[in-house]
């Protein structure tokens, strides 16, 4: 245990919770542009996962890890379309299309990987980190929030972009308005269906640029099935933060650091079993809902409401 | 719709629900089919030929005496976690931690089996593990059921959450306290297989079949001649109606979700009773994701639920085999189950689409209310 | 616009619905600078060629003029750019945002956010129309009156033109209703055209330029300004023709003997009864108010066996908490609940059932019948709460229920083909026939009726009406009847109580000749008495 105190456990455990907490939190993002619009995507998984696998592919291939980005987010946005097509447009139960897209997901990946690479996981080279001139010498914080890669501010950017687009834009409006009246919005003549399948695309970009994020930075492979339960991580965070983007990265840096918690107590020479820490951040969120008790934070209408009502 | 009571032929009561049944499974069938044809297309985009995976699928599965004994021996499994969905579905209530209560039943199940072997004799030890699989199913579903009926919230995402814990803690009772010091490998002490669950006359499948097949009746009556059955029912078609026909409501929530997951813990005890003996660490078949699909778009009663988790054990049994001729990853029975999810989906859209006269492109027809009373 | 041409002109407009022809080959035409009543009762057709106005349905056949040009509306953006706004029956902006946001809704003009247009302009007509709202108010607080007329003033904004209202003074208390009235007025002067939908004679009458009468889906008759400026004593007569026919008027049939009004005419005269302890005691009943309502505070009144004691009041004022806390829908947070003396207030819905006491919902099909299941277990599902003798896994026998169902259905005139149809097919009169035998068939004590005849055609509100009174009266089943109708109230009920802002106002004596005007001036608060003499 004598590590704990440490600057350096200290600076593992920063890098390794914003390493983990990104994909959450771009992931956790689109799932905001999507709920707040009245869509539950519970096909979140399924976006992180195929951005994960276009992601990694893209930037192995492609010699680029920009290239690997950009993949996942057009992975993510044709994954969203179909789910825009089936649930917006179709008004197919919400739930089952999102397992579908899951199933499809994790199907297609993991047949492609295997017809790709077999039983070898190669390996992509690291991003290089940018460290800020001034910031960098700070204790603890310098080499670890401000020497990052360029993904990570550009994250940090859409984070704002987000914020600003839900609260001070008319789209932004009527996405909202989709959600939470979307007669009303009808009756103000904007095209119900159009708004929330935006949103939905949206939602499922960012979901896919998040899955890259996972594969090409925070672990540098592509394993099969390697999203694990993070889509409905950020599907709890999207919900509790109930359309507040500040709280969003709150709950994105919470679930970082019981993701990566694990790595940094090892270093610091205390060993918690593999099973303990793919539990923690999912029996975090249990208990935080036990205490916290209310029923404002996931409302039971999510995702059933709308499909009954219809735009 | 139960609204058509006249809309099919007339004829004596029995020939119409059997006509009204043939019609519904003829509207499964159709997107199902489409969904192998789709993918067929898929198999043709990787360079594999359908027809070969199809016939290797099916006569694995289906055609050859060892594929059909083992498609009915992982029928039974799959037709109780269908029943535990159906159960929770009938209340209106999702319950889509089926993977957690699995796993949670399997290793408990799986953990004391060796005990309560040696200690009882063979019947009483089986069925105290069945009843035993069934409470730590049933009491893996209570806390997203309390949550949901005590504080309102949504139990999809909180069944979720409890499946991964599920999941992992099940993985560290098997290789923690449970850890048989036998093997390297981490899992379970093994029970012989004398002490496991009978056989069925010559064959391989054991008599958790049969377990299965009569707990399909016994819900199938339950939900339609009982009080219980009925307020469920009640429960899902409009919770208002069930607050305002004072309905316990947060008991019936409770009591579905734990029948729901207790089903799936029973599937859990005969699969570890009937074949395996001994449960392996990170073993995780994930009957639940898939199943609930099909199960939630068949809409089906708990009888009609039998020949759906069949095809489905046909596929998941004859796919196995399929899949490694064609050199592909198993998870390619995944992309089958999507696409027909997905086909299912959209023939659902189109049967409502042929029933409503003129829908605006703003809006779905007026509620009843605004259209007949002005 | 052009003065030549009228502002709506609509020729051979048809609108079919399965099993109903809502609107059969209707003319309509409206001008600027006019208020134009479409009366006609409910289930007229009025709503329905509105609707498809302001291109929230889509019509079968039938074509429409808007200011000479011929149109198609096929949604309400189109609608919007043609200038036709219309006001719904319940208020339809958002209500968890500000009425600025609300406004901003919907606006054409690009990604930004013009807010200091909209606060302007919303700053200059509200002064011009005289009404106060601020771009900050949180529009589902807000009174419903305030929401109506923030929904106009959104209408206005946004270039509306044509300005059609669906019911609006549903909501509305009379003095809320004339000052919607001076609003109309003033909008009238800047030469817009204001259609107003109504079923009330009275009110038609006295905001209208012109009145167009429906009924069963066609027009029936029209009335035009000069006609309405001569006060004719037989027009109010007339029109009531037009509206429902040459058979008997309903204020004829409701004077004839063996009406409604004979009968409790008649009943006066019976010997008085002695007050004894009352069916229904309830004493300063308290209901914290939830999100968007008012609750209710310190209530008290009390009903003998077999009376029928109105609760008169605005839709709003705490009528849905008052009948839920009642039943043991919601829970007292102050007070108690008396029946034949035994405090029944901790007692939960089912249980007070079994001691007697029943509740027809105001909401129809969201609470009181669920459309998916069979009518049979609709009719029954209040006796599979926990009352039901015999144990939880009883053996229940479907074909008992659905012909005792049947039984219940012949009893109370229920037009279905079988017991066992789904809900969903039932018109809203038959569904609230339904209702009302669900209550009465399990032979109640008292019985909650909360606006039982809402949105029903004047036969089916009789007939209902009709069975409530018998019931009271030969049956002993005593009622609360919650209403915003007084002249139902007045026919129904000895006495009736005025709830406004969530308290009890007065308990005003029905056969007072002046006791509607004491329930409207109580209703506004002018005056706060006890049982009137």
């Amino acid at each position: 245990m004598s590590g704990l105190f440490t600057a350096s456990f200290a600076s593992a455990l920063i890098s390794g919770a914003i390493l983990a907490g990104m994909p959450l939190l771009l992931a956790a993002l689109g799932e905001t542009l999507g709920e707040q619009a009245g869509i539950l995507g519970i096909g979140m998984e399924g976006y992180m996962l195929l951005g994960a696998y276009a992601g990694f592919n893209a930037a192995y291939y492609g010699h680029s890890h920009w290239l690997g980005f950009a993949a996942g987010a057009v992975s993510g946005l044709l994954a969203a379309a179909l789910v825009s097509a089936l649930s917006v447009w179709l008004q197919a139960d919400q739930v089952v299309v999102g397992i579908a897209v899951i199933l499809l997901a994790q199907g297609l990946t993991s047949v492609l990987h295997g017809v790709q690479f077999g039983s070898s996981y190669p390996r992509l080279e690291d991003m290089d980190r940018i460290a800020i001139p001034v910031l960098e010498r700070i204790p603890v914080l310098g080499d670890s929030l401000f020497t990052q890669p360029v993904i990570f501010w550009l994250a940090v950017l859409i984070l704002v972009a987000v914020r600003w687009f839900l609260r001070s834009t008319s789209w932004g409006l009527s996405l909202r308005a989709a959600g939470e009246a979307p007669r009303a919005l009808d009756l103000a003549g904007v095209d119900v269906r159009m708004t929330r399948s935006w949103a939905v695309l949206a939602s499922g970009a960012l979901a896919g640029i998040g899955g890259a994020y996972l594969s090409i930075l925070a672990s540098g492979i592509f394993v099969p099935r390697m999203v694990n339960g993070l889509g409905f991580i950020a599907i709890v965070i999207a919900m509790l933060a109930r359309g507040r983007v500040s709280l969003v990265a709150g709950g994105a840096i919470i679930f970082g650091v019981s993701l990566s918690i694990s790595t940094a107590l090892q270093l610091a020479g205390v060993d918690i079993p593999t099973d303990v820490v793919y539990m923690l951040p999912f029996v975090a969120v249990m208990a935080a809902l036990l205490v916290i008790g209310r029923r404002a934070f996931l409302p039971a209408a999510l995702g059933r409401a709308y499909r009954r009502e219809q735009p | 719709m139960k609204g058509d009571a006249g809309a099919l032929s007339p004829g004596r009561p029995a020939e119409r629900v059997v006509i009204r049944a043939a019609a519904r499974a003829g509207q499964a069938v159709l997107p199902l089919a489409a969904g192998l044809a789709l993918g067929a297309a898929v198999l043709v985009a990787l360079g594999r030929n359908p027809l070969a995976f199809y016939s290797d699928l099916f006569s694995a599965g289906l055609f050859s005496q060892a594929g059909l004994e083992a498609s009915l021996t992982r029928l039974a499994p799959l037709l109780l976690i269908g029943i535990g969905y159906i159960v929770a579905f009938r209340a209106g209530l999702w319950n889509i931690g089926g993977d957690g209560q699995f796993l949670m039943a399997a290793a408990v199940v799986a953990g004391t089996a060796p005990l309560l072997v040696e200690a009882l004799p063979r019947a009483a030890a089986l069925i105290l593990l069945a009843a035993i699989g069934f409470a730590v199913g049933g009491g893996w579903a209570l806390l997203p059921a309390y949550l949901r009926a005590w504080h309102g919230m949504n139990e999809i995402i909180t069944s979720v959450m409890m499946s991964y814990v599920g999941i992992n803690l099940a993985n560290l009772l098997i290789k923690g306290p449970w850890r048989s010091a036998e093997t390297n490998v981490p899992q379970t002490q093994a029970v012989p297989l004398d002490d496991l669950l009978p056989r069925l006359g010559t064959s391989s499948i054991h008599i958790g079949l049969l377990v299965a097949l009569l707990a399909s009746l016994a819900v199938w009556y339950a939900l339609r001649n009982t009080s219980t059955g009925l307020r469920l029912s009640i429960l899902g078609a409009s919770p208002r109606l069930a607050g305002h026909a004072g309905l316990p409501v947060k008991r019936l929530i409770l009591g579905a979700f734990f029948f729901s997951g207790g089903f799936v813990g029973l599937g859990a005890s005969i699969e570890i009773l009937g074949v395996w003996g001994y449960m392996r660490a990170d073993w995780n078949p994930q009957f639940g994701l898939a199943l609930f699909g099909l199960v939630f778009l068949g809409r089906l009663s708990p009888l009609a639920v039998i020949p759906l988790a069949f095809f489905y054990a046909v596929l998941e049994i004859g796919g196995r085999d399929a899949v490694r001729k064609a050199s592909l990853d198993y998870d390619f029975i995944l992309i089958l189950i999507a696409l027909m999810l997905i086909t299912l989906a959209v023939s659902r859209y189109l049967n409502w689409r042929r029933t409503v006269a003129c829908a605006t492109p703003a809006l779905p027809p007026p509620s009843r209310d605004q259209a007949r009373t002005e | 616009m052009n003065k030549a041409w009228p502002a709506v002109d609509v020729r051979g407009m048809s609108k079919v619905f399965p099993g109903v022809i809502a609107n059969d080959r209707v003319d309509f035409t409206a001008n600027w600078g006019e208020i134009h009543c479409l009366l006609g009762e409910n289930g007229a057709g009025k709503s329905t060629l509105m609707n498809i106005l302001s291109g929230m349905l889509c019509a079968d056949a039938g074509a429409i003029r808007i200011d000479g040009c011929e149109v198609i509306i096929d949604s309400p953006r189109r609608a919007r750019e043609l200038g036709i706004g219309m006001v719904h029956q319940h208020p339809s902006l958002v209500p968890a945002f500000s009425l600025e946001d609300n406004l901003l809704l919907g606006d054409p003009s690009g990604l930004r956010l013009r807010r200091r247009t909209v606060v302007e302009g919303l700053s200059a007509l509200s002064s011009r129309m005289g009404v106060s709202l601020s771009p900050a108010d949180i529009v589902g607080e807000l009174p419903l009156a305030r929401q109506q007329q923030a929904e106009i003033v959104k209408r206005l904004l946004t270039g509306t033109r044509i300005l059609i209202l669906d019911e609006p003074t549903a909501v509305l208390s009379r003095i809320e209703a004339s000052e919607l009235g001076e609003l109309l007025r003033g909008l009238r002067e800047q030469h817009l055209a204001i259609i107003f939908i109504t079923h009330k004679l009275p009110e038609a009458v006295s905001m209208a330029d012109r009145i167009t009468v429906m009924r069963s889906g066609a027009v029936v008759g029209r009335f035009g300004p000069d006609e309405l400026a001569r006060h004719d004593p037989d027009l109010k007569q007339n029109i009531v023709g037009f509206m429902f026919g040459g058979r008997a008027s309903s204020a004829e049939r409701e004077t004839k003997p063996g009406g409604p009004l004979a009968r409790r005419e008649g009943r006066r005269g019976a010997p008085q009864r002695v007050a004894a302890e009352p069916l229904l005691d309830v004493r300063g009943l308290t209901v914290y108010p939830g999100k968007q309502e008012v609750g209710v505070a310190d209530v008290s009144f009390a009903v003998s066996a077999g009376e029928l004691f109105g609760v008169a009041g605005v839709e709003g004022n705490g009528q849905r908490e008052l009948a839920e806390a009642l039943v043991g829908q919601r829970a007292l947070d102050g007070g108690q609940i008396l029946l034949r003396g035994r405090a029944v207030g901790d007692l939960g819905v089912s249980e007070r059932r079994r001691q007697g006491m029943g509740y027809v919902s105001d909401d129809r099909w969201g609470e009181g019948l669920a459309p998916s299941l069979p009518l049979s277990l609709n009719l029954f599902a209040k006796e599979l709460g926990e009352g039901l003798p015999g144990r939880r896994w009883g053996h229940v026998s479907r074909r008992e229920i659905s012909r005792a169902a049947g039984r219940v259905i012949s009893e109370f005139e229920i037009d279905v083909p079988s017991p066992d149809v789904s809900a969903s097919v039932l018109s809203g009169g038959n569904a609230q026939k339904c209702l009302l035998a669900r209550e009465l068939a399990s032979d109640p004590a008292l019985v909650v009726y909360h606006n039982p005849t809402q949105g029903l055609d004047l036969r089916t509100a009789n007939a209902i009406r009709d069975r409530i009174l018998r019931m009271a009266h030969e049956g002993g089943v005593a009622g609360v009847l919650i209403s915003p109708d007084l002249d139902e109230l007045l026919l129904l009920c000895e006495r009736i109580a005025v709830l406004a802002g969530g308290r009890l106002r007065g308990i005003v004596d029905s056969a007072l000749p002046s006791a509607g005007e004491c329930i409207a001036s109580l209703m506004v608060g002018a005056a706060s008495v006890g049982e009137a003499p």
